[in-house]
């Protein structure tokens, strides 16, 4: 690596003015990953296509949709019915959402299975959070625009959360919306920031991500640091260089992924009123509230955190800090073994109880509540929140199953 | 893992009933919609354009769009399902979309709110939904329509299709819920024969049905035959990325 490539041709002409060879170099075929990873390591890559699928499809949908309280819904359906495969770029786009959501819950929990977020690969944990912050500003912006009755009610809601902060929760609100109800401004504010400033924060955080990444080096199921290891040309004796052998690798999980995702885009868009909820297929009325405002179901977990506390302020602190707590994870895991492979049964059963808080959240936060739900609610709120607080107690002193030298 | 993964997704993806509001209606019948019976969407489309088109528009579709998808030419579309005239006074042109000509402020005035554009209502409720709320209608004296809907408790829609339903009049019984008494309708009793017998009716709510279910999502056929084609595609190529990465990964250990 250290002696300069002066390969002849363009590509020598370009590599003396710019590290096109190197670049690809560093981040590819001399880029040493683990040999050893299974099927949680598909999803940074695939989070990486599904922005760029987001990306693509989100331009050809602007160049139809038009950020206007009396037009948008009209021409969501213009583009629905009118534009030439608008009804697959749409579709593409809105399952791209949901399907965002899914592969980034599942390389966020292969993260919390390895311990990836640990030292010293904590800021590569926290640019991600960022990242799953933007994303989440990003779709809750996104949702507002088709502009049919759940967007509506849903960014009423949504927004009317930061009402509930002390002394400056009532201008916060009138600013974010630009009107005293959710408005045209706030539509036009959403559409500028949807499509252009938070798609420009994600892009730069997921380079930042990456670059995190290669500078570290990638974690594995064993949670052993490759880099220990290494032969007499300074290669990890358990690496291989990511391309060719990862991106035939993640070739093969992107196919699987395409066809799981053609399936829902083809077949069943709409998900059962998951991805596209049968409200939102009336157009946006300020005048008529919905019987139930559900939020998309990739919030619904933070959702039911919210509802689960009678008092307002208190409940939306609770909602943030479930969020906030994630960030803290490299800090509140004392721990200094990684893989859940040998890790203590108590953390085994922690990592079970925030499984199924999770999913129990994200169920409940997309029903009407009643008693036997709004407890059960704080049952899962408590697991949840419990999983923090426990992981920080139990990974003082953990029995730790012996770590290898190397991985398996 | 697998497990695991199997787990996550079956949790994930719960299908839940829909039309949250609960509540016991009155007829609950449902349907199945051949989405290849064209005959059954033209008759419905005709329906629409005699019975609901005065009222309700259809306004992201298209006249043409709709004779080019169900099979209807257009001489036909314009001398059965155009009614409308445009600002000169000429029949709406055939590329035109399906609107209504009554203003929203006419509408109000005659039943209390505008009635809702209906392109994307079997999308809004269900198809389920509308072939009920469509045969729930029964005469109620009480109301000043003198008309309710065991589907759509005090509905503003006066019943357009009674010449051919008839009248019919609710059989209640009494039930106890949570120690209150409430009465449920539990049947229809015609007081006064439509020109359809029962089961014409109800062909005919069927047929209207599949015609705004394929006018809520017009692509639909077509979505699901791309769908095949490009998921036979992917099935080729994940053989072939399959043996790609087997090749690679041979001399890994």
């Amino acid at each position: 690596m250290s002696e300069k490539q002066t390969s002849p041709g363009l590509l020598g002409w370009i590599d003396a003015r710019f590290p096109l060879t190197k670049m690809f170099e560093e981040h590819l075929s001399k880029y040493y990953a683990p040999k050893n990873f299974n099927f949680w390591y598909f999803f940074g890559s695939l989070a990486l296509v599904v922005l760029v699928i987001q990306i693509v499809t989100g331009i050809f949908l602007t160049m139809n949709y038009k950020p206007d309280g009396e037009m948008a819904f009209a021409s969501v359906e213009y583009i629905m019915r009118d534009v030439n495969w608008g009804w697959l770029i749409r579709y593409l786009h809105s399952t791209g959402a949901s399907a965002f959501f899914i592969v980034v819950y599942l390389h966020m929990f292969r993260a919390l299975l390895y311990g990836s977020y640990q030292k010293p690969r904590e800021l590569i944990w926290l640019f991600g959070m960022f990242i799953f912050l933007a994303l989440m500003a990003e779709a809750f912006m996104g949702y507002l625009l088709p502009w049919g009755q759940m967007s509506y009610w849903g960014a009423q809601v949504i927004i009317s959360l930061f009402g509930a902060i002390p002394w400056v929760g009532d201008s916060l609100t009138l600013w974010i919306r630009g009107d005293f109800v959710v408005s045209d401004a706030t539509l036009n504010r959403f559409f500028a920031l949807h499509v252009v400033a938070v798609p420009l924060v994600l892009l730069l955080l997921v380079v930042m991500h990456i670059l995190a990444l290669h500078e570290v080096g990638s974690n594995n199921p064993d949670g052993v640091e490759i880099k220990k290891n290494k032969d007499a040309n300074g290669i990890p004796l358990d690496g291989i260089p990511f391309h060719p052998y990862y991106t035939v690798k993640d070739i093969l999980g992107l196919v699987v992924f395409l066809i799981l995702f053609s399936v829902v885009v083809f077949f069943t868009p709409e998900m059962g009123g998951y991805f596209l909820e049968h409200a939102n297929f009336v157009p946006a009325d300020q005048l008529k509230t919905p019987p139930h405002i559900a939020p998309v179901w990739y919030f619904t977990p933070f959702y039911a955190i919210l509802r689960a506390i009678p008092n307002k302020l208190l409940g939306v602190t609770a909602m943030f800090s479930s969020i906030v707590l994630l960030f803290l994870l490299p800090w509140i895991d004392r721990g200094r073994v990684k893989s859940v492979r040998y890790r203590s049964t108590a953390f085994k059963i922690l990592l079970v109880v925030l499984v199924i808080s999770f999913f129990g959240l994200g169920y409940l936060g997309a029903l009407p509540v009643d008693d036997t739900r709004k407890f059960m609610a704080r049952v899962f709120s408590i697991g949840y929140f419990g999983f923090f607080l426990g992981l920080w107690w139990i990974s003082k002193n953990e029995t730790t199953k012996p770590v290898p030298e190397r991985v398996k | 893992m697998k497990k695991l993964l199997i787990l996550a997704i079956g949790l994930l993806l719960p299908t839940l009933g829909w039309g949250a509001e609960g509540g016991y209606t009155y007829p609950h019948d449902k349907i199945t919609i051949d989405w290849h019976d064209k005959a059954a969407m033209q008759r419905g489309a005709r329906t629409f354009a005699n019975y609901c088109m005065s009222c309700h528009s259809a306004k992201y579709s298209r006249f043409e769009r709709v004779g080019k998808d169900l099979g209807i030419p257009d001489d036909l579309v314009r001398e059965n399902l155009i009614f409308t005239t445009d600002a000169n006074g000429d029949p709406t042109k055939i590329g035109q979309l399906m609107t209504v000509t009554m203003t929203p402020e006419y509408a109000k005035q005659a039943f209390g709110v505008v009635p809702p554009d209906l392109s994307l209502v079997a999308r809004s409720r269900g198809v389920d939904w509308l072939y009920n709320y469509l045969r729930g209608f029964y005469v109620d004296e009480s109301r000043d329509i003198g008309i309710n809907n065991g589907v759509f408790p005090a509905v503003a829609m006066p019943h357009v299709l009674a010449d051919l339903q008839g009248l019919q009049r609710p059989k209640y019984k009494t039930v106890t819920t949570d120690g209150e008494e409430h009465e449920i309708i539990t049947g229809f009793e015609m007081l006064k024969p439509g020109s359809m017998t029962p089961s014409e009716y109800d062909q005919m709510v069927h047929d209207l049905v599949a015609y705004l279910d394929y006018l809520s999502e017009p692509y639909r056929q077509t979505r699901k035959n791309v769908g095949t084609g490009v998921i036979i595609f992917l099935l080729v190529l994940l053989i072939l990325a399959y043996f790609l990465k087997k090749e690679y990964w041979k001399d890994v250990h």
